[in-house]
Protein backbone atom coordinates (compact mmCIF):
# COMPACT_ATOMS: atom_id res chain seq x y z
CA UNK A 1 0.00 0.00 0.00
CA UNK A 2 2.79 2.19 1.22
CA UNK A 3 5.44 0.31 -0.72
CA UNK A 4 3.59 -1.08 -3.66
CA UNK A 5 5.77 -3.00 -6.18
CA UNK A 6 4.30 -4.01 -9.07
CA UNK A 7 4.63 -7.62 -8.24
CA UNK A 8 3.03 -9.82 -10.83
CA UNK A 9 1.62 -12.34 -8.67
CA UNK A 10 -0.07 -10.47 -6.53
CA UNK A 11 -1.60 -8.62 -8.73
CA UNK A 12 -3.15 -11.61 -10.77
CA UNK A 13 -3.70 -13.75 -7.69
CA UNK A 14 -6.24 -11.07 -6.14
CA UNK A 15 -7.87 -10.14 -9.93
CA UNK A 16 -8.33 -13.69 -10.12
CA UNK A 17 -9.82 -14.67 -6.65
CA UNK A 18 -12.12 -11.61 -6.61
CA UNK A 19 -14.37 -13.16 -9.03
CA UNK A 20 -14.88 -16.06 -6.99
CA UNK A 21 -15.54 -14.61 -3.83
CA UNK A 22 -18.34 -11.93 -5.61
CA UNK A 23 -20.23 -14.96 -6.70
CA UNK A 24 -19.78 -16.47 -3.33
CA UNK A 25 -21.07 -13.07 -2.04
CA UNK A 26 -24.14 -13.61 -4.29
CA UNK A 27 -24.97 -17.16 -3.23
CA UNK A 28 -24.90 -15.78 0.29
CA UNK A 29 -27.30 -12.87 -0.13
CA UNK A 30 -30.14 -14.72 -2.23
CA UNK A 31 -29.46 -18.24 -0.28
CA UNK A 32 -29.58 -16.17 2.91
CA UNK A 33 -33.00 -17.21 4.00
CA UNK A 34 -32.05 -21.11 3.69
CA UNK A 35 -28.92 -21.02 4.92
CA UNK A 36 -26.85 -19.17 7.56
CA UNK A 37 -25.80 -15.93 5.67
CA UNK A 38 -27.86 -12.95 4.27
CA UNK A 39 -27.95 -9.29 3.01
CA UNK A 40 -24.99 -8.22 5.86
CA UNK A 41 -22.63 -10.95 5.41
CA UNK A 42 -22.96 -11.26 1.21
CA UNK A 43 -22.97 -7.03 1.05
CA UNK A 44 -19.71 -7.43 3.91
CA UNK A 45 -17.66 -10.06 1.19
CA UNK A 46 -18.40 -7.99 -1.93
CA UNK A 47 -17.02 -5.29 -0.29
CA UNK A 48 -14.02 -7.40 0.91
CA UNK A 49 -13.66 -8.80 -2.99
CA UNK A 50 -13.48 -5.11 -4.00
CA UNK A 51 -11.41 -3.65 -1.62
CA UNK A 52 -8.81 -6.94 -1.93
CA UNK A 53 -8.41 -5.23 -5.47
CA UNK A 54 -7.62 -1.77 -4.72
CA UNK A 55 -5.18 -3.31 -1.75
CA UNK A 56 -3.45 -5.49 -4.56
CA UNK A 57 -3.78 -3.00 -7.60
CA UNK A 58 -3.83 0.37 -6.01
CA UNK A 59 -6.74 2.45 -6.15
CA UNK A 60 -6.37 4.38 -9.12
CA UNK A 61 -5.95 1.32 -11.38
CA UNK A 62 -8.84 -0.37 -9.23
CA UNK A 63 -11.24 3.17 -10.61
CA UNK A 64 -12.01 0.88 -13.59
CA UNK A 65 -13.68 -1.91 -11.36
CA UNK A 66 -15.58 0.35 -8.66
CA UNK A 67 -15.22 3.84 -9.52
CA UNK A 68 -14.55 5.82 -6.55
CA UNK A 69 -18.00 8.04 -6.69
CA UNK A 70 -20.18 5.26 -7.15
CA UNK A 71 -20.02 3.90 -3.06
CA UNK A 72 -22.28 6.60 -1.64
CA UNK A 73 -24.70 6.35 -4.69
CA UNK A 74 -25.49 2.47 -4.16
CA UNK A 75 -25.65 2.81 -0.30
CA UNK A 76 -28.23 4.89 -0.72
CA UNK A 77 -29.76 2.52 -3.18
CA UNK A 78 -29.71 0.42 -0.91
CA UNK A 79 -31.66 2.04 1.53
CA UNK A 80 -33.88 3.31 -0.70
CA UNK A 81 -35.05 -0.56 -1.59
CA UNK A 82 -35.02 -1.28 1.88
CA UNK A 83 -37.52 1.60 2.81
CA UNK A 84 -39.24 1.54 -0.64
CA UNK A 85 -40.32 -2.37 -0.16
CA UNK A 86 -42.07 -1.50 3.51
CA UNK A 87 -43.46 1.69 1.18
CA UNK A 88 -44.77 -0.58 -0.92
CA UNK A 89 -46.37 -2.85 1.71
CA UNK A 90 -47.59 -0.14 3.46
CA UNK A 91 -49.49 1.44 0.67
CA UNK A 92 -51.03 -2.01 0.12
CA UNK A 93 -53.34 -1.93 3.49
CA UNK A 94 -50.77 -3.61 5.91
CA UNK A 95 -48.38 -2.21 8.25
CA UNK A 96 -44.81 -0.91 7.50
CA UNK A 97 -42.96 -4.08 6.22
CA UNK A 98 -45.84 -6.72 6.10
CA UNK A 99 -44.69 -8.90 3.36
CA UNK A 100 -48.12 -10.37 2.85
CA UNK A 101 -49.66 -7.36 1.07
CA UNK A 102 -46.98 -7.35 -1.83
CA UNK A 103 -48.30 -6.46 -4.97
CA UNK A 104 -47.09 -9.88 -6.58
CA UNK A 105 -48.65 -13.01 -7.51
CA UNK A 106 -49.10 -16.19 -5.84
CA UNK A 107 -49.80 -17.11 -2.30
CA UNK A 108 -48.76 -14.93 0.93
CA UNK A 109 -45.93 -17.40 1.51
CA UNK A 110 -44.36 -16.93 -1.84
CA UNK A 111 -44.94 -12.89 -1.03
CA UNK A 112 -42.80 -13.05 2.50
CA UNK A 113 -40.41 -15.24 0.23
CA UNK A 114 -40.50 -12.36 -2.32
CA UNK A 115 -39.90 -9.34 0.56
CA UNK A 116 -37.05 -11.18 2.30
CA UNK A 117 -35.51 -11.14 -0.83
CA UNK A 118 -35.42 -7.95 -1.64
CA UNK A 119 -34.65 -6.54 1.60
CA UNK A 120 -31.64 -8.54 1.69
CA UNK A 121 -30.80 -7.28 -1.97
CA UNK A 122 -31.17 -3.71 -0.62
CA UNK A 123 -29.00 -4.49 3.23
CA UNK A 124 -26.39 -6.27 0.73
CA UNK A 125 -26.29 -2.69 -1.83
CA UNK A 126 -26.20 -0.58 1.10
CA UNK A 127 -23.22 -2.38 3.40
CA UNK A 128 -21.07 -3.43 -0.18
CA UNK A 129 -21.68 0.89 -0.74
CA UNK A 130 -20.55 2.22 2.40
CA UNK A 131 -17.77 -0.34 3.12
CA UNK A 132 -16.44 0.50 -0.16
CA UNK A 133 -16.99 4.23 0.38
CA UNK A 134 -15.20 4.32 3.97
CA UNK A 135 -12.23 2.75 2.73
CA UNK A 136 -11.75 5.26 -0.28
CA UNK A 137 -12.48 8.07 2.10
CA UNK A 138 -9.81 6.91 4.40
CA UNK A 139 -7.20 6.60 1.96
CA UNK A 140 -8.42 10.31 0.61
CA UNK A 141 -5.72 12.55 -0.13
CA UNK A 142 -3.22 10.29 -0.86
CA UNK A 143 -1.78 10.67 -4.32
CA UNK A 144 -0.22 7.20 -5.10
CA UNK A 145 -1.99 4.68 -3.19
CA UNK B 1 -20.46 -29.44 22.09
CA UNK B 2 -17.07 -30.60 22.72
CA UNK B 3 -16.04 -28.97 25.38
CA UNK B 4 -12.20 -30.40 24.70
CA UNK B 5 -12.20 -28.35 21.69
CA UNK B 6 -14.01 -25.23 23.56
CA UNK B 7 -11.16 -25.12 26.62
CA UNK B 8 -8.34 -25.55 23.24
CA UNK B 9 -10.01 -22.41 21.56
CA UNK B 10 -10.46 -20.42 24.68
CA UNK B 11 -6.86 -20.85 25.77
CA UNK B 12 -5.45 -19.70 22.09
CA UNK B 13 -8.52 -16.50 22.27
CA UNK B 14 -6.90 -15.66 25.64
CA UNK B 15 -3.65 -15.80 24.39
CA UNK B 16 -4.77 -14.02 21.41
CA UNK B 17 -6.58 -11.06 23.33
CA UNK B 18 -3.11 -10.78 25.55
CA UNK B 19 -0.61 -10.12 22.20
CA UNK B 20 -3.51 -7.90 20.96
CA UNK B 21 -3.12 -6.07 24.51
CA UNK B 22 1.30 -6.04 25.80
CA UNK B 23 2.59 -5.79 21.82
CA UNK B 24 4.09 -2.60 21.37
CA UNK B 25 4.32 -2.83 17.36
CA UNK B 26 0.11 -1.87 16.15
CA UNK B 27 0.56 -4.20 12.92
CA UNK B 28 1.01 -7.07 15.74
CA UNK B 29 -1.40 -5.53 17.45
CA UNK B 30 -4.11 -5.60 14.89
CA UNK B 31 -3.02 -9.13 13.33
CA UNK B 32 -3.63 -10.58 16.74
CA UNK B 33 -7.01 -8.91 16.60
CA UNK B 34 -8.14 -10.26 13.43
CA UNK B 35 -7.10 -14.01 15.12
CA UNK B 36 -8.85 -13.05 18.06
CA UNK B 37 -11.88 -12.46 15.65
CA UNK B 38 -11.10 -15.71 13.85
CA UNK B 39 -10.81 -17.97 17.06
CA UNK B 40 -13.96 -16.27 18.55
CA UNK B 41 -15.95 -16.96 14.97
CA UNK B 42 -14.64 -20.83 15.46
CA UNK B 43 -16.42 -20.47 18.86
CA UNK B 44 -19.88 -19.01 17.92
CA UNK B 45 -20.14 -21.90 15.58
CA UNK B 46 -18.61 -24.47 17.86
CA UNK B 47 -21.32 -23.37 20.17
CA UNK B 48 -23.99 -23.25 17.50
CA UNK B 49 -24.67 -20.28 15.88
CA UNK B 50 -23.75 -20.22 12.74
CA UNK B 51 -24.93 -17.29 11.70
CA UNK B 52 -23.13 -15.01 14.31
CA UNK B 53 -19.85 -17.07 13.82
CA UNK B 54 -20.48 -16.34 10.01
CA UNK B 55 -20.78 -12.44 10.54
CA UNK B 56 -17.70 -12.25 13.15
CA UNK B 57 -15.87 -14.11 10.24
CA UNK B 58 -16.39 -11.71 7.56
CA UNK B 59 -16.82 -8.84 9.25
CA UNK B 60 -14.01 -8.89 12.58
CA UNK B 61 -11.90 -11.05 10.68
CA UNK B 62 -12.25 -9.53 6.54
CA UNK B 63 -12.62 -5.92 6.31
CA UNK B 64 -12.07 -4.23 10.05
CA UNK B 65 -8.63 -5.64 10.01
CA UNK B 66 -7.97 -4.14 6.50
CA UNK B 67 -9.46 -0.73 8.06
CA UNK B 68 -7.12 -0.75 10.67
CA UNK B 69 -4.21 -1.43 8.86
CA UNK B 70 -5.01 1.23 6.25
CA UNK B 71 -5.32 3.90 9.59
CA UNK B 72 -2.29 2.87 11.25
CA UNK B 73 -0.04 3.73 7.82
CA UNK B 74 -2.12 6.88 7.56
CA UNK B 75 -0.78 7.81 11.32
CA UNK B 76 2.72 7.39 12.35
CA UNK B 77 4.05 3.66 12.74
CA UNK B 78 4.70 3.02 16.66
CA UNK B 79 3.42 3.99 19.33
CA UNK B 80 5.77 7.07 21.35
CA UNK B 81 5.46 5.68 25.11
Amino acid sequence: MMRRDDDAIISLVSRTVSPFIMIFALYVIFHGHYSPGGGFQGGTMLAAALILVRLAAGSDLAQLQFPRSWGTPLGSAGVLIYWGTGFVSMLCGGNFLNYAFLPVSGPPPHHRNLGILFIEVGVGLAVMGILTAIYDDLLEGRPHD
Amino acid sequence: MHWELEVVLFVFLVGAALVALESRNLLTAVVSLSVFSFLSALLYAAMGAVDVGFTEAVVGGGVSGILFVVTIFRTSRKSKD
